[in-house]
This record gives structure tokens, sequence and C-alpha cells, in this order.
């Protein structure tokens, strides 16, 4: 039996175009494949393309080479494909909480009434709930971040993006909300990549590391992450996941990484 | 050497302002009323002040109730009323529709705007007298030139409206598998209504501007050509009495347009400054 793969990227080459220059190579010849069901993490420096990546397997950039396929099919530039939530959450200020999740149902042609009713419920088991009928000013950053991953959680795709989540919050915020998150994923059973230059954040949450460089992006390693599930936060101080973190620090240290990225992944580490 | 000390010579203390209350303010804006008007009348009586060219607050309220009872004082309220509201309606509606409609393609956009930069200088009422030419005496020419008045500004707002758009949230709405005519009406519409809220009062004024300088080139009702006929016939105080109408009239209209606005803004951005 083949290994089954759930998206792949092929070959995956972006050039952006500069007037008068030869262009800036953001992503250099990049392969992954991800299983059904696996959490794998881009770990990387700022500058290293992920979330050019991350555009590309949307549908929302061209790549100049390269496929991406979802289940074995091409689905190069087709959008609506996979969830993808961007760095900022992007919650409608016009809309109720409620209404800013259904927003991908809705979009996808589900009445707002059947869309609200099927994500009630999930609005008061995933921590919403009293605000569903207010409006996203009323919400802390972190619910605002959970409201967020809900709706893309909630738009029936069977893969999601999720593009540096938790890079705005404080850190008690941003380790709860790690931990719903692997609650939502071994609830939802979907197929997560999540971007962070967090090394912690990355071997925490992981099944898989995809260690990126910088300028051009580049895949540098491609580890796995052996600790068991579900993962305790004690489970930081346990051996096995010292030695990840250092191999990673090491990976994203070495070479190619400019200075001021290594610095500021050290700080993360050791954050 | 040591440091010269900054020490102020005077010690400061936090300046304190005392803060009448509001029946003393009532007070005082209503003694200033009846100051002005008292030295107006007084001047007048003592000669200081010509009564022929200012008229006098005593004769003006006699005007005043002579035109409201026996004159055309609600005929042309209602005239000048309906062809500000009807150009204020228009105006806006055209303008946003307009300046909405770049957001479908930067191409066209990019071509319209010199144009609309270039009629947004033009004083639009030096094209009155044209106007009046093409859409006749009657009430489509004075709501012509309140439409010409606030088009221009009402299209270029929702414009910038239009560019402030987070592109972000376009490509959200893309991601989620959105098509065009989606995220136009349910991310850029919704996103650019606070920007044509805050252009309403403006036009309001302009409206007005624009039904009253047609009422005055030519039209048979209309505050404006009370004004202006009353001013050709040297009747001084009924100029003033259509002067103060008008300036009721407006108020009134800016009053009922604020209070929309608010209604508009707590409907639609909850609080969110533009």
């Amino acid at each position: 039996m083949a290994v089954q793969t759930k998206l792949e990227l092929q070959g995956v080459t972006h050039r952006f175009a500069e007037a008068g220059g030869q262009g800036v190579l953001a992503l250099d010849d990049i392969s992954l494949n991800i299983a059904p069901g696996r959490f794998l993490c881009l770990l990387g420096p700022s500058g290293c393309g992920k979330s050019t990546i991350f555009n590309i397997a949307a549908g929302l950039l061209r790549p100049t080479a390269g496929t991406v396929r979802i289940d074995g099919e091409d689905v190069t530039g087709s959008i609506g494909m996979v969830g993808y939530m961007l760095q900022k959450d992007l919650l409608l200020p016009w809309r109720t909480v409620l209404d800013n999740v259904i927003l991908g149902i809705e979009l996808k042609g589900v009445p707002r009434r059947d869309a609200r009713e099927r994500a009630l419920p999930l609005l008061r088991r995933y921590g919403l709930g009293g605000f569903e009928h207010r409006h996203p000013q009323a919400l802390s950053g972190g619910m605002r971040q959970r409201a967020a991953l809900l709706r893309t959680l909630l738009c029936d795709t069977e893969i999601v993006l999720l593009d540096e989540p938790f890079g705005a919050l404080d850190a008690q915020t941003r380790a709860r909300m790690q931990e719903w998150l692997l609650a939502l994923w071994s609830d939802f059973h979907k197929t997560v990549i999540f971007v962070t230059h967090d090394v912690e954040e990355a071997v925490y949450l992981s099944d898989e590391i995809v260690v990126m460089t910088p300028r051009p992006g580049r895949v540098k390693a491609h580890l796995a992450v052996d600790l068991p599930r579900p993962r305790a936060r004690q489970v930081v101080s346990e051996p096995a996941f010292s030695r990840l973190r250092e191999q990673c620090v090491a990976l994203l240290e070495n070479g190619d990484t400019a200075p001021d990225d290594a610095a500021s992944a050290d700080a993360s580490a050791a954050a | 050497m040591t440091a010269p000390r900054l020490t102020p010579k005077r010690r400061r203390q936090l300046p304190a302002q005392r803060r009448w209350p509001g029946w003393a303010l009532g007070l005082w804006r209503a003694g200033l009323l009846l100051a002005v008007l008292g030295l107006w009348q007084g001047g007048v009586a003592l000669g200081v002040i010509d009564g022929f060219f200012w008229s006098s607050p005593s004769k003006i309220a006699a005007s005043f109730a002579v035109y409201l009872t026996h004159g055309d004082a609600l005929t042309d309220i209602g005239y000048t009323f309906r062809s500000t509201l009807i150009g204020f309606v228009l105006g806006t509606g055209i303008g946003s529709a307009i300046g909405l409609s770049f957001w479908w393609s930067p191409n066209y956009a990019a071509v319209a705007q010199p144009y609309l930069v270039a009629f947004e200088s033009m004083p639009k009422l030096a094209l009155a007298p044209l106007i009046i030419l093409i859409f006749g005496l009657g009430i489509a020419s004075k709501v012509a030139i309140a439409v010409a008045l606030t088009v221009v500004v009402s299209c270029l707002t929702t414009f910038s409206g239009v560019r402030a758009i987070d592109q972000d949230g376009e490509r959200l709405f893309y991601s989620l598998g959105a098509s065009r005519w989606q995220v136009f009406q349910k991310y850029v519409m919704p996103g650019v209504l606070p920007w044509v809220i805050s252009i309403l009062r403006v036009n309001i004024g302009l409206a007005l501007t624009g039904a009253v300088v047609g009422e005055f080139i030519s039209a048979e009702h209309g505050l404006g050509r009370a004004i202006l006929y009353a001013g050709e016939t040297y009747d001084v105080a009924l100029v003033w009495s259509g002067v103060l109408l008008l300036s009721a009239l407006s108020f009134a209209m800016y009053i009922a347009v604020s209070w929309l606005e608010r209604l508009l803004v707590k409907g639609v951005t909850h609080g969110v400054a533009v």
C-alpha cells in the first residue's frame, strides 16, 4: 500500500517580479508531502517564504513553477480548496462573532440560518459561549484568534493552513491557545500546516517540522516529532523535547541564517 | 564642574478651569443674542444704523409674520426642501455608486481619476446658468445643481474608502473560495459604508446651497427666489426673513441627517472609528 498523501507541493518555485531586474527568488524548488490528519510546522525566520508557500497552497498566488496537489489532484491556482488563517484575525467588525465564524460556509452557499445552527454549538463548546451575538470589538486578543480559527476550521476543507496565528499574543494566552488548538485538531481530524518562527511552539504542536532557510526559501530539514499524544505542558521538560529543540535551533542558526534572524529564533526558543 | 540645575523659577500648578453650569451657559447665550438684537434696534432708532439698508429686528419680525401667514413661505420652504432632498439623495447615491464601481477595475479607476479631480476642482456653481438652460426653469434644474455639487465629493470619498479596504480581507475571502461578487457584496460594500455615512452631513449642506443658487438664477418658487425678489425690491426685512427660514431649514435638515448618521453608525460599524 502506498503512503497516503493529503497535500503535496512539488518543485514549487516562485520569483517575485521586480521592475527592471531579474526578480526576487522567494521560493526555490520546495517539495513537501503531508499525510492526512498530520500536524506539520513550517519553521523558519522571517523572509524564508513561509507566507508565500501558503499563498500558493491556497491558490492566491500562482507559482512560477511547480504544482500543488490535493489527494493527488492538481489544484494549482484553485481557491477555496484549503482553509487559510492569515496572521491578522480579519474578523469583520460589522458582523457578530457567530456571523464571522460562519463566513466560510456562507460563502459556499449554505443559507445563513443553517450555517448559524451548525456553528452555534461549536462556539459554545470551544470557549466563545456568551459572545456569539457580540461584535468582535468586545473580544480579547485570544478570543479573536479563537473566532478566526473556528471560522477556518468550519469551512469544510480538510486542510488548514495557519500562518503564525498566535504571534501577537502574550505568552500565557499563547500557551492556552496552543492547548486549545491541539484539542480542536484532534476533534476535527484536519490536516494542519502551521507556520511559526517559535521553535518551542513548533516542537510542542507538531508531528513533523520542516525547517526552512531564507532568501531564497529552501527546505533545510524535515524532522519527525516522536512525542506521545495527547501532550501535556510538562512535555517541554522531557529530554526528547529538549533534544529536538536544540536540533531545530542548530539548524536555524548554522550557515544561511542572517544574524538578526538567528537572534530572534534564539530568543523565542528561550521564551 | 556641576551640571546647571534646571529648576523653574516659579513652581507651577496645573491650570484649573471652572466649568460653568448649564443654566449659566444658557443665560449667557440668550443674553448675547438679546444684546445684539437690542443694540441693532437701538442703533436704528438713534439713527446710528441705516434702517433702510440694515432693517431692524422689529421690522423683520413683522415681515416674518406676514410672510409666514399671508405669503408663500410654506410653498417656498416645500419647494426648496424638495429640490434639496432629491439632489442630496441622487448626488450621494450616484456618487457613491461610481466610487464603489472603481473597486471592480483599477484600470478603469485610473482612467477616470484625472477627470474626477478636474471636475472636483471646477467651481461647479459656475455651471449653474448652463444647467438651467438644459434642465429648464422647474425643479429639475435645482436638483441638477444640487447633484453637481454633491456627486463628485461623494464619489471621491467613496473611492478613498475603496482604496482603504484591507487587501488581506479580500485574500481571506478568496481563500474561502468567494466569487468577486461575494467579495464586493459582503466585504467591500459594508467596509465602505462608514465612508459614505461620513459624507452625508457635508452633502446636505452642499445640496441646499445648490438648490438655492438654482433658485437665485431663475425659479417660480423657493426660498432662494423669495430672497432674491425681496432684495431686488429693496424689502430688506423680507430678505432677512427668507434667510432666517433658510437657516432654520438647513438646521433642521442637518439635525435630521446627524440623527440618521448616528443611527447608521450604530447599526453598521458598532463603534469602530473610520
